[in-house]
C-alpha cells in the first residue's frame, strides 16, 4: 500500500472516531456512535496489518487474539458498580503500551519507517510520549487499587490520602530530574539507553507519588485526569511516529478527559490544583459538628413508605451510599409501585453522584429506569418547590444547603436543592459527616425525617410496606 | 519561504485542530453518558495498537518486536474490552416499550 493510501485510510478512521464521540450527545444516537468507533478501529488495524504484511503477522494475530479474548471476557463479567476500577485498569494498559512502543522505537527506528538514528525532533516527542505513558501506567495502577479497595492489604492503595513530610518537594525534585534525563536523551545521539531508561524509571515512581495523596472522594477527578493523560500519551507516540491518526485520536481523548476533570472539579467546588496536590479530608476539624443540641426526627421505613404513598410527586436523589449498597434495583421496584399508584417519580442526579462521571446514570439504566425519568441537577432544581417528597438515598454533601451560605467551606458548590421540597426523607447509615467533613443542616429541619440503615435494606422494607 | 516542511510542524497543525474538534464535540456529550464516554475514549486511545503492530512487524524477532507483541496484546484488551463494555452500557439506555412510561 502506498503511503498516500495509508494516510487516507487513517483519515477515514479518524473521522469515524470523531463521529463515535459525536454520537454520545444523546442516548438515541449513542449506539450508532459506538458502531462508528468499532468501524474506525477496524480500518486502522487492517490498514496497519497491510503495511507489515510481509513481517511476523502470525505473531501479531496471536497477540491480538489473546488480548481481545481477555478484553471480551472482562467486559462481559464486570459489574456496573465496578466500572471505575475497569476504566482505571484500562488506562494503565494504554500507558504501558505507549511505554513499550517508545522503547521499541528507540531500539529499532527503522521498523517504524523512521530514520536510524532517530532524528532529534522525534526524540523529544518520544520522551514526552513515554513519560506521560509511564505516569499514566503507575498512576492508574494506584487508582485501581484505591477503587478496588485493596487499601487493607497494601498501604499504597489506601483510599485515605497517603501523605508524608516533604512530599511536594520530593515530587518537584523528581520531576526536574526526569526532565533533565529526558533532555540528556534528546541531546545525546541515537540509542542513548541510559538517560532514556532512567527517565522512564523516574516517571513510573512519579505516577505513584502523584496519585497516593489523593483521597477517595476525589477519585472522579483522578479517573478523568488519567483518562486525559492516556490520550496525551497516545498523541505523543503519534508525534514521534509521524502518525496523524494517532495524534487525532489521542487529542480527542486527551481533551475529553480534561473537560471531564473540569466538570468534576466544578461540581465538587474544588480547584484542579488542590485535587492534584492532594490530602483532602486530612485538613478537617475546623468545622466540628455540634449536633449535640440539635434534634433529629427519625422514623422507620414503614413511616417513610406511608409519606411516599400519600404524595403526588416524588423526587429521588441517589448518592454514593446507594451505589455502595447496590440498592438501585430495589429503588426501581419501589418507584414502579409508586408510579402504579399514579404518583409522579423522578430522579435528580448530581454530577458527582457515584464514583466516576455519569456513574449513577449507568447504575439506574442497569436497573431499567427509563432515562427520561432521570434528570440532571440543573434541570430539576427549579421544581423542588412543587415537589411533595424528596427522598435522599445515601447522599450528603450534594444536598447540603450550607453551600448557599457565605463563609462555609463548601460555599458556591452546586447542590441539589432537596431542602425546598415539602417533605424530605433522608436515608443514611448514620449521622456521620460526608467527605467534606461538614454537618448538614438539612437533617435538622422540621420537615425532614431520617431513616437510618443500609440503603438496600431500607428501600426493600419500603417496597414491602407499599403493598 | 523555501525548503521542505518539517513533519513535526504538520503534526502540530493536526494536533491543534484535533484538540479544538475534541473540545467542541465533548461539550455536546450529555452528562448522562459520561461513563460510556470514558470507556469509549479508552477504546479509542487504544488505537495506539497501530504503533504496537509496527513494532511487532519486522520479520526477524528481536527485543523490539517482542515488546511490540506484548503492546499489541495489552492494547487489544482495551480495544475489545472498551468497545464491548460501552455497547453493554448503551444497551441499557435503550428506550423501553411504552408500558414503562408513567
Amino acid at each position: 500500500m502506498s503511503a498516500n493510501l495509508v494516510a487516507l485510510w487513517y483519515l477515514a478512521a479518524s473521522v469515524c472516531f470523531i463521529l463515535a464521540l459525536k454520537g454520545l450527545s444523546s442516548p438515541e444516537t449513542a449506539r450508532r456512535g459506538n458502531a462508528f468507533g468499532i468501524a474506525g478501529m477496524t480500518i486502522a488495524v487492517v490498514t496497519t496489518l497491510a503495511i507489515v504484511a510481509k513481517g511476523r503477522i502470525d505473531l501479531i494475530l496471536v497477540a491480538m487474539v489473546i488480548g481481545g479474548t481477555v478484553g471480551a471476557i472482562v467486559s462481559r463479567r464486570v459489574q456496573m458498580t465496578q466500572m471505575p476500577e475497569l476504566v482505571a485498569a484500562m488506562h494503565s494498559l494504554v500507558g504501558m503500551a505507549a511505554v513499550l512502543i517508545a522503547v521499541a522505537v528507540v531500539n529499532n527506528p527503522g521498523a517504524f519507517g523512521e530514520h536510524d538514528p532517530l532524528p532529534r525532533g522525534n526524540r523529544l516527542e518520544l520522551f514526552i510520549g513515554s513519560f506521560v505513558g509511564a505516569i499514566t501506567f503507575s498512576g492508574s495502577v494506584i487508582a485501581f487499587g484505591k477503587l478496588a479497595g485493596l487499601g487493607k492489604k497494601f498501604r499504597l492503595f489506601s483510599s485515605a490520602p497517603v501523605v508524608f513530610r516533604g512530599q511536594h518537594a520530593l515530587n518537584l525534585v523528581l520531576a526536574i530530574a526526569m526532565i533533565g534525563f529526558g533532555c540528556a536523551f534528546f541531546l545525546a545521539g541515537g540509542k542513548a539507553w541510559t538517560p532514556f531508561l532512567v527517565m522512564l524509571g523516574i516517571a513510573f515512581v512519579l505516577g505513584v507519588l502523584i496519585i497516593i495523596p489523593i483521597g477517595g472522594a476525589d477519585m472522579p477527578v483522578v479517573i478523568s485526569m488519567l483518562n486525559s493523560y492516556s490520550g496525551w500519551a497516545a498523541a505523543g507516540i503519534g508525534f514521534s511516529l509521524n502518525n496523524t491518526m494517532l495524534i487525532i485520536a489521542g487529542s480527542l481523548v486527551g481533551s475529553s478527559g480534561a473537560i471531564l476533570s473540569y466538570i468534576m472539579c466544578k461540581a465538587m467546588n474544588r480547584s484542579f490544583f488542590s485535587v492534584i496536590l492532594g490530602g483532602f479530608g486530612a485538613a478537617e476539624g475546623a468545622v466540628a459538628a455540634d449536633s449535640s443540641q440539635k434534634t433529629v426526627r427519625s422514623g422507620s421505613a414503614e413511616d417513610a413508605a406511608f409519606l411516599l404513598a400519600n404524595a403526588e410527586s416524588v423526587v429521588i436523589v441517589p448518592g454514593y451510599g446507594l451505589a455502595v449498597a447496590r440498592a438501585q434495583h430495589a429503588v426501581k421496584e419501589m418507584a414502579a409501585k409508586l408510579i402504579a399508584k399514579g404518583i409522579s417519580v423522578r430522579y435528580a442526579i448530581h454530577p458527582v453522584a457515584g464514583r466516576m462521571p455519569g456513574h449513577m446514570n449507568v447504575l439506574l439504566a442497569e436497573a431499567e429506569v427509563p432515562y427520561d425519568q432521570v434528570l440532571e441537577m440543573e434541570d430539576i432544581n427549579g421544581e423542588f418547590g412543587t415537589t411533595d417528597v424528596a427522598l435522599i438515598l445515601g447522599a450528603n454533601d450534594v444536598v447540603n444547603p450550607l453551600a448557599h451560605e457565605k463563609g462555609s467551606p463548601i460555599y458556591g458548590m452546586p447542590i441539589i436543592e432537596a431542602n425546598k421540597a415539602r417533605t424530605v426523607l433522608v436515608n443514611k447509615r448514620s449521622m456521620a459527616a460526608g467527605y467534606a467533613g461538614l454537618d448538614n443542616p438539612l437533617f435538622y429541619m422540621d420537615k425532614t425525617m431520617m431513616v437510618f440503615g443500609d440503603a438496600k435494606k431500607v428501600v426493600e422494607d419500603m417496597v414491602k410496606a407499599l403493598d | 519561504m523555501t525548503g521542505t516542511l518539517d513533519p513535526t510542524v504538520v503534526n502540530l497543525v493536526v494536533f491543534v485542530l484535533a484538540v479544538f474538534v475534541g473540545y467542541h464535540v465533548i461539550w455536546n456529550v450529555t452528562p448522562a453518558l459520561h461513563t460510556p464516554l470514558m470507556s469509549v475514549t479508552n477504546a479509542i486511545s487504544s488505537v495506539i495498537i497501530v504503533g504496537a503492530i509496527l513494532a511487532a512487524g519486522p520479520s526477524e524477532i528481536d527485543f523490539g518486536s517482542a515488546l511490540g507483541a506484548v503492546a499489541v496484546a495489552l492494547a487489544a484488551v482495551n480495544v475489545a474490552g472498551g468497545f464491548l463494555v460501552t455497547q453493554r452500557m448503551l444497551e441499557m439506555f435503550k428506550k423501553k416499550p411504552k408500558a414503562e412510561k408513567k
